[in-house]
């Protein structure tokens, strides 16, 4: 275990160029959580809209990719896409999607999306009538009533469940090794067919996935009892 | 219309049901067992499977998948060894079966550790109190109310363990992702059969989903639910 840390914690780490290991898994985690979440946004409010036309595409949308496994849309967005000759046959498409890492990003955020959508949806039903009644009979705009009143609070009624969608694609970084991206997992396979001393090599990477795992909880706590005081118990 | 893979993706498909199916009775098994551990007066019992379900929510489902894929056969011949029994040589189907489970049985642990305690607990002393033993107890009074309780969570874990099937064809299993990998390469149709993979999941967890609504209201049967 000591001679595989002592030899292996540079490629674990990985924090340089070229990145790999948890440096790896961080940036995909960042770059999948952002978009995800941009993207979400606009989802979101029209899935909650009482316009069927707008609300029935967003549904079939969070339907279809919360219904299948995200390791299968990885696989179409990196070798079912790239085999199109469409796609082979563009420039611009072809070197995008010959990117392993390119491919990763965009079947995560598609996918994480998805279920953002659902959640911050959820979140906007949560919140009380009184409150977006309050600020119609006020005179609110469309625009000022979702900037100042709705997506502020779903976005603090959301975090908990937030937290929880942060950590699941947290865990499907580890997916993105069968696109040659080089993250934790993939170091940890090449340690185990390097030493073949798989326990170490992937018990290592699992120490590795559940610190990150746990500091992001802690993170997102701290988040809450910010953001979410107002909805404890008044304090007696 | 499949160019002649149909026979293949049919059993690849049958392959992956089956390990859904077992994956789901012994995680709800482990589950179970690991709930009332979990809420039982020994300490020793309780830490270890509160640890139990800490790391395995903690780490990706692949890692563990790969780390106990790799280490089992190893367990399995020590044990063997050190109990004298012959060496067992384990298939790639029931590696799975055992990973999965390993790993679902933590996230059941925690459905069911949360139904047992939504299930008021006087109902089980009043049934104490008239003289029935722990099991009748189990029997009759928690676990009718706790499967109410339970539903909503085990309709995600079953959710997560349909789409979790689909990493064993990275430890080599012959599943619907191995088999239409293998049709699209051999036909040149990878984007046409990765769609009839999808296409098959998403027929399985709209399946899966008919099942416990029908389920929730069969053992939601004389609740009354809030009226906003």
């Amino acid at each position: 275990m000591s001679e595989i840390l002592e030899r292996y914690w540079q490629a674990y780490l990985g924090f340089g160029i070229p990145m790999t290991g948890l440096a790896m898994t961080i940036w995909i985690l960042l770059l999948s959580v952002l978009f995800g979440t941009v993207l979400a946004i606009p989802m979101a409010i029209w899935r909650s809209s009482s316009n069927r036309w707008v609300s029935v595409p967003v549904r079939v949308y969070t339907f279809v990719f919360r219904g299948t496994p995200l390791y299968v849309q990885l696989l179409l967005v990196y070798t079912g896409l790239f085999s199109l000759s469409v796609v082979r046959g563009t420039p611009m498409l072809a070197t995008f999607f010959r990117d392993g890492f390119n491919c990763v990003i965009l079947a995560f955020t598609i996918n994480t999306c998805a279920y953002m959508t659902e959640v911050l949806a959820g979140a906007i039903r949560a919140i009380p009538h009184g409150e977006i009644e309050a600020a119609q009979a006020f005179g609110f705009s469309r625009f000022r009533l979702y900037t100042k009143i709705i997506l502020p609070s779903a976005f603090r009624r959301a975090l908990p469940f937030y937290s929880n969608e942060v950590i699941l694609v947290l865990h499907s970084t580890s997916l993105a090794f069968t696109a040659t991206v080089p993250e934790l997992l993939k170091v940890a396979r090449d340690v185990n067919s390097a030493t073949f001393n798989s326990l170490p090599a992937f018990g290592i990477a699992a120490i590795l996935y559940a610190v990150l795992a746990m500091v992001l909880v802690a993170l997102f706590r701290k988040a809450e009892s910010k953001w979410l005081g107002f909805l404890k118990p008044a304090a007696v | 219309m499949l160019y002649g893979y149909g026979s293949q993706i049919w059993a690849g498909t049958l392959a992956t049901c089956l390990l859904t199916l077992l994956t789901l009775v012994f995680s709800i098994i482990i589950g179970m067992i690991g709930a009332l551990c979990k809420l039982s007066p020994n300490p020793l019992l309780r830490w270890t499977f509160t640890g139990y379900t800490t790391l395995i929510r903690s780490v990706p489902d692949l890692v563990i998948m790969l780390l106990v894929f790799y280490n089992l056969q190893e367990l399995i011949n020590a044990i063997c060894t050190w109990a004298g029994w012959p060496q067992y040589q384990m298939d790639a189907f029931s590696a799975g079966v055992t990973t999965l489970s390993f790993i679902y049985g933590a996230y059941m642990t925690e459905t069911f550790r949360g139904a047992i305690q939504s299930v008021p607990k006087g109902q089980l002393e009043a049934g104490y109190a008239t003289g029935m033993a722990p099991l009748t107890v189990f029997r009759l009074i928690l676990l009718p109310q706790l499967i109410r309780f339970a539903l909503p969570g085990l309709n995600n874990n079953l959710q997560v363990i349909i789409k979790a099937t689909a990493l064993v064809s990275i430890i080599g299993l012959l599943d619907i992702v191995t088999v239409t990998q293998q049709a699209g390469r051999s036909t040149q149709q990878l984007f046409f059969f990765n769609l009839v993979a999808a296409a098959i999941y998403l027929c399985m967890t709209a399946v899966s989903l008919i099942v416990l609504s029908w389920l929730n209201r069969r053992y939601s049967a004389g609740v009354r639910e809030v009226r906003l």
